[in-house]
């Protein structure tokens, strides 16, 4: 495919887009012109390609192609619908907060009685005068990613949570996306505010209404973790297998707080999650997981960058990715040690298991030290399942099938096992469990 | 109809024979021993019998309780009640020893068309099993094998073997890297499991291991097929004479 005759129509398309869609951001003034900048960036720049360093296994021209129309406010049919998904995929005891085809649905979601916790609708926000949060929700100089851009630009809803000094949060936060409408695109932006010294659990999940295809979910959040606080992290992306999602976390950790992450995709047909994540504060430590869990034509990346900015901070990131048939996985870690950033400690181990000739595997591993006294590794494996443990099983009478699921958790449970909370973990192997199930 | 019938098996692993036409039979309730040097196949024989993919059997054929074995895929044989304690247990982190020993069971039980435990009566099964053979609690907890000494995995393939109740037992060089004290507690398993409804195959290099668990029957096994066979005595002629009275043969 010749890129440059491409890239022409989808800067118009989307140029129509965004026209079409103007009336239906909310914010004007000071968000109206930041939309407009960040547009004109996205537009200049285009979907980004192999050619740019960062999306280099991840050509969104072709994976892509463009972006889809934007989809309509949902409707009382769609809000039913999603209704329906969002019981299918209810972590127990959770405060659900739910965003329908890009669009804060209130009669879906709980409420959050507990005090220190405000939930608000980031329409609300943006339409409003809180320029704190504004400020925050339109971050974009974390990275010069075009992608980061266009949400910027189309976000249509998403959820503001504040949580307050020293409140630990009795239940987990859970956002769910849901989209019911196919061909299109839905844009969410979302941001969580951990006051100093509170805890708080955040999963997110992104999955299709029943007869939703060939959807595009974009989102971001914006983490900001405070002094002595402390996040759990989940996302679970098991959108619908010929759907796109591209997702971005930027996360600011201050100083002696805790940052634990993971995200399992086995959903969508291509997906990107890319976490820009930053020491801010001293004496602070985040293990930042992932999981792919491919098959079939999946194309499945997940990018992290960790800015080690100040000194006595670790990091740590186990990736693990389980691929069959002709599935795709990238994996790219970046771990910045900054001049004054004494005595990191950053640590990166990547493995894939194959369980076809045709899957890939790609690892990317980037270490930029500017600091001498630091501890910084990383390694990376590939391989298929092990012969002889799959013998032992199966002299022991478990079937192939069988023998291969124990052994594909038993591999996927060593980035899962961080995940401290028991619930939490269920929630996670309970969603590899029904990948497994599906493969029959 | 024995319980086991090896007729005329022969066996290549890449392109090079290995059993040139064995034959063995075993009856229920009858203990045998193969042994046989190095090399001379025994090994072989107890992956070919459990399914063990890498063999190709170029003739000859194994009946179990009169079907043919080879036609069936190792779980199946496993729960047809064919059983090979390994010589060489494998250790799979993250797979937690009673997890595996659960699924195990009861693929094997749902196979035969059995109903599966219920989850209070297979934990007081293995406690029991397990309690007998000096297996602690904490071990079952640990991914399969993880961190067990040569003893506590030989005493696992044991306790499986009680927990599974197979028909067919083949033990694989069961004293390899054992001390003589964890070889008693492993052979005290292995008796306890003897029983006229059961028949086992004890291989191994050396006669030691036969001093705990006495065979009613001994073949000795030279370059890939039995060269004599006899009763326990045999053994321990072979303990004076060695093995290179066959090899020459």
């Amino acid at each position: 495919m010749d890129v440059a005759l491409v890239k022409p129509t989808t800067e118009r398309a989307t140029r129509e887009l965004f026209a079409a869609a103007r009336d239906r951001l909310p914010g004007s003034g000071p968000v109206s012109e930041a939309r407009q900048a960040a547009f004109d960036d996205f537009a200049r720049r285009g979907l980004p390609y192999r050619r740019i360093e960062e999306w280099k296994y991840t050509d969104l021209r072709t994976l892509l192609r463009e972006i889809a129309p934007l989809a309509a406010t949902p409707d009382q049919a769609a809000l039913a619908r999603a209704a329906k998904a969002v019981v299918a995929r209810d972590a127990k005891g959770a405060y659900k907060l739910v965003l329908v085809d890009g669009v804060f649905a209130p009669q879906l979601s709980d409420q959050t009685p507990e005090t220190g916790v405000e939930v608000r609708a980031l329409r609300n926000i943006l339409e409003n005068n809180d320029v704190a949060a504004r400020a925050d929700l339109l971050i974009t100089t974390a990275a010069s990613d075009t992608m980061i851009s266009l949400n910027t630009a189309l976000a249509t809803d998403g959820v503001v949570i504040d949580v307050a000094e020293n409140l630990n949060l009795s239940r987990p936060l859970h956002i769910v996306h849901i989209t019911t409408q196919s061909s299109t695109a839905a844009f969410t932006r979302s941001l969580l505010r951990l006051a100093n010294g509170a805890h708080a659990t955040l999963i997110e999940s992104f999955v299709a209404a029943e007869g939703a295809a060939a959807y595009q979910a974009h989102d971001s959040v914006v983490l900001w973790i405070g002094d002595g606080a402390e996040l759990q992290h989940v996302r679970l992306v098991e959108d619908a297998h010929d759907a796109a999602n591209i997702s971005t976390a930027i996360v600011t950790i201050g100083a002696k707080a805790r940052f634990n992450s993971l995200n399992l995709t086995c959903g969508a047909a291509v997906s990107r999650y890319q976490g820009f994540i930053k020491f801010g504060g001293e004496g602070s430590h985040a293990d930042v997981n992932g999981v792919n869990l491919l098959n079939g034509h999946q194309h499945g990346d997940t990018t992290l960058v960790l800015d080690h900015a100040v000194p006595h901070c670790s990091s740590n990131e186990v990736f693990r990715a389980v691929l069959d048939d002709q599935a795709h996985s990238v994996f790219q870690g970046k771990i910045i040690v900054q001049p004054d950033a004494q005595k990191t400690d950053g640590k990166m181990m990547t493995r894939a298991l194959l369980l076809s000739d045709g899957a890939e595997a790609d690892n990317k591993p980037e270490l930029e030290i500017f600091a001498d006294d630091v501890t910084c590794g990383h390694g990376a494996t590939v391989g298929a399942l092990d012969e002889s443990l799959l013998f032992y099983l199966r002299a022991r009478g478990l079937s192939e099938k069988e023998a291969q699921a124990l052994l594909i958790q038993a591999f996927v449970g060593e980035a899962v096992e961080s995940v401290a909370d028991d619930g939490l973990r269920d929630v996670v192997i309970e969603a590899a469990e029904r990948w497994l199930a599906a493969r029959g | 109809m024995p319980l086991l019938e090896v007729k005329d098996l022969q066996v290549r692993v890449e392109e090079r024979e290995i059993l040139h036409g064995l034959s063995l039979t075993v009856n229920k309730g009858e203990v045998h021993a193969i042994m046989g040097p190095n090399g001379s196949g025994k090994s072989t024989l107890s992956h070919v019998i459990a399914g063990k993919p890498g063999y190709e059997v170029t003739g000859g054929q194994i009946l179990f309780n009169g079907e043919d074995l080879l036609e069936m895929e190792p779980d199946e044989r496993a729960a047809k009640g064919v059983f090979l304690a390994f010589q060489y247990p494998v250790e799979i982190p993250g797979v937690a020893t009673m997890t595996f020993l659960r699924t195990a069971l009861n693929a094997q039980r749902k196979a035969r068309g059995e109903s599966e435990y219920s989850t209070p009566n297979f934990l007081k099964k293995v406690r029991d099993v397990a309690a007998s053979l000096n297996i602690p609690q904490d071990m079952l907890r640990r991914g399969i094998n993880v961190g067990f000494s040569g003893g506590e995995k030989k005493r696992n393939e044991v306790l499986q073997m009680a927990l599974f109740e197979p028909s067919l037992c083949i033990l694989d060089e069961m004293d390899s890297g054992l001390d003589i004290d964890a070889l008693r507690v492993a052979a005290d398993g292995v008796n306890a499991l003897r029983s006229p409804d059961r028949a086992m195959v004890v291989i191994t290099h050396y006669q030691r291991l036969l001093n705990y668990i006495v065979p009613d029957f001994v073949h000795v096994m030279s370059k890939g097929r039995v060269v004599k066979s006899g009763n326990k005595d045999l053994a321990l002629e072979l303990e004076a004479s060695g093995y290179a009275q066959f090899e020459e043969a």
